[in-house]
């Protein structure tokens, strides 16, 4: 019995720590969303193209480790860039459903430019840490949980920490509110939109670099990485589409979820239903709570 | 006197059976190689109904629904398990209540609309995208227990003569897609169309002036899977020719999307002119690799061309002409006609 307590432990904490990738992914849309209220369907690719040329720099060019993580990180704030000026600029004022059209455009480019500069073949990435059991923890707690997991755990919730911070204390993340709350009435007191949407858009490529690492770390640089990235939207339906602590509550939710389901239901239907499971208990949340555990209540004027 | 959007003008009819004699008489006539059949027209004409449907939901109502390719897998599925478990049934039989199968999967998925929209439906109707594709690879009884993966789809018999040739296979789809084409149209520009359009411009006007969002929404979700549905089977029956879920993979799903949106959102005509254009212009990037290029860049790297060109034809549409391709191309006619009207 203790042993089926304790692989039920286990697989709520893998589930956990799996979860909080799909927070690092759901944390860079939030972030747009709040500063622009763009639902920025292209973000899956943005980590894709992410971590795509932080791998391509590291392996084709011999670039270090350091240099090459600073490099994609100049890459998506050109990304972030070109995306204000040709995509979101022309496309100001429209409805969200048009900006939501642009931006599913936007990743399509991203996949295509991403593979045509560095191939489709699957790379690996080497973050020297292991997708292995931590000794100490499996020795002493007799839980089994991977380095990775627990590392990419520590980087999300670091993340999430500084940019609530961001939002809350500083001017700049007061300017990002207002922006978002109206931009019109943002701009005429004086905040600098352009500078901000391209802040944004920035952060969000920087976020989608780690994300992209952490998942590239485990499964290996590929394209399957959008498809996994896509989870993020079932984890901002749940969390809300405005809250940073919503993406981690629910990134960590779909993670536990799923992985249980998966374990002790999925045998009976032959397996993989991670692969729905998330999606459908969106829809549960859509019925009941449409905002989301810490969205904003959505009110639509006539 | 009936009101004008009722009508169909003496130009309307002179054009459909300028088309109809195009399609049916003339194509057969004197394109013999069976690659324009089975490359081209085929998986156009299947692609291009399905994006009616699409359109349908999507142009008409509104509804930003990511689901095409999970009710074309239902509808391919289904047809597969009527001809080969009902004894006797005729082809267009089954191809119908393959239809309705799917459009019950509509209406189920259908569902969240009534309470969300935008990119929230989006997630949900993700949702019957993978539940659907899932649901067949796990249960073998839609595949009729088979281990390979891929099930050769049986071949088309109606009353008694099997359609096996690209050509007959051709003229089948021809048979089917062109009522259905002319439903929709028709669907359209009565008062069923007029419902969707109040529903998808602002629903809640539409609402209080006595149009049931309940009903309108779940028909738009019921006849836009009708027609994915019946669009799957033909695609697996006559282009694919095999059955396999993979092949109904969320890309399809975007690749309708795509067809939809650079078309032109709330236009038929749309649905073929962009199935036409997604579909040909790998064609011809391969080809000018080819030719131009003897084949000195990379089939991956065309393939990845492609995927930027589309994603950047979506964003200028978007900000440029937001009704797609179909509004292009009546704005040239104008443009035309008002050249010859000055002389």
């Amino acid at each position: 019995m203790a042993d089926q307590i304790l692989f039920f432990i286990e697989v709520v904490v893998g589930g956990l720590l799996a979860g909080t990738m799909y927070s690092l992914v759901a944390l860079g849309f939030v972030l747009i969303y709040k500063a622009s209220a763009t639902f920025n369907f292209s973000q899956g690719a943005m980590v894709f193209f992410a971590v795509l040329a932080f791998v391509g720099f590291m392996q084709d060019f011999n670039v270090p480790f350091v240099l090459a993580f600073f490099l994609a990180v100049f890459l998506m704030i050109i990304v972030g860039l070109c995306t204000e000026r040709l995509v979101l600029r022309p496309l100001m004022n429209q409805s969200e459903d048009t900006l939501l059209m642009a931006t599913i455009g936007l990743g399509y480019v991203l996949e295509g430019l991403a593979q045509a500069m560095w191939g489709v073949e699957v790379r690996r990435l080497d973050l020297g840490i292991k997708d292995f059991p931590i000794p100490w923890i499996a020795d002493n707690l007799k839980l089994f949980i991977s380095a990775i997991d627990l590392t990419a755990g520590i980087v999300a919730f670091g993340m999430i920490i500084g940019l609530t911070l961001l939002f809350k204390y500083t001017k700049m993340g007061l300017g990002l509110r207002a922006v978002a709350d109206d931009a019109g009435a943002a701009s005429s007191i004086g905040i600098p939109l352009k500078h901000i949407m391209l802040l944004v858009w920035s952060a969000a490529g920087v976020v989608a670099l780690v994300a992209g690492m952490m998942w590239g770390a485990r499964a290996g640089v590929q394209f399957a990485l959008v498809d996994l990235a896509l989870k993020a939207l079932p984890v901002l339906i749940i969390g809300g589409f405005s809250s940073i602590p919503g993406a981690i509550i629910g990134g960590l939710l779909i993670g536990a979820v799923e992985k249980v389901l998966e374990v002790y239901i999925g045998p009976f239907f032959g397996g993989a239903i991670e692969g729905w499971a998330p999606y459908v208990l969106a829809i549960f949340f859509l019925l009941y709570r449409p905002e989301g555990l810490f969205g904003e209540k959505i009110i639509r004027r006539v | 006197m009936k009101p004008i959007f009722m009508t169909y003008t003496r130009g309307d009819l002179i054009n459909l059976a300028i088309l109809l004699i195009v399609g049916v008489v003339i194509i057969p006539m004197t394109v013999s190689s069976g690659y324009w059949y089975t490359s081209i027209l085929i998986p156009w004409l299947c692609l291009a109904l399905a994006t009616i449907g699409q359109q349908i939901i999507m142009g008409y109502t509104g509804q930003l629904a990511l689901g095409a390719a999970g009710f074309m897998a239902a509808g391919a599925f289904a047809c597969f398990n009527l001809i080969l478990r009902v004894p006797g049934i005729p082809f267009v039989g089954a191809l119908l209540i393959s239809g309705l199968i799917a459009a019950a999967f509509g209406i189920l998925f259908g569902l969240p609309s009534l309470r969300v929209r935008g990119i929230y439906l989006m997630v949900a109707t993700l949702a019957s995208q993978f539940f659907i594709i899932w649901m067949i690879d796990k249960f073998g009884w839609f595949k009729n227990y088979d281990s390979s993966g891929i099930i050769t789809a049986q071949d088309i018999v109606i009353m008694g003569k099997p359609f096996t040739s690209p050509i007959e296979m051709y003229l089948v789809i021809v048979a089917v897609v062109t009522p259905m084409t002319l439903i929709a149209m028709n669907m359209a520009r009565g008062s069923t169309g007029r419902n969707w359009m109040s529903v998808r411009d602002m629903d809640i006007a539409a609402e209080s002036m006595g149009v049931s969002l309940l009903k309108t929404k779940l028909q738009a979700f019921a006849i836009s899977s009708f027609y994915c549905g019946v669009a799957g089977a033909l695609f697996a029956f006559t282009y694919l020719k095999s059955l396999e879920p993979v092949a109904f993979d969320i890309k399809l799903s975007f690749k309708v999307l795509f067809m939809v949106i650079l078309g032109g959102l709330g236009t038929i005509n749309g649905a073929f002119i962009g199935a036409g254009f997604i579909l040909l212009f790998p064609v011809l990037l391969n080809y000018i690799g080819n030719n131009v290029f003897h084949g000195a860049i990379d089939a991956t790297i065309i393939s990845a061309i492609e995927q930027v060109v589309f994603g950047v034809l979506m964003i200028i549409f978007m900000i440029y002409e937001p009704l797609g391709m179909a509004k292009l191309w009546e704005t040239i006619k104008i443009k035309i006609a008002g050249l010859f009207s000055k002389k």
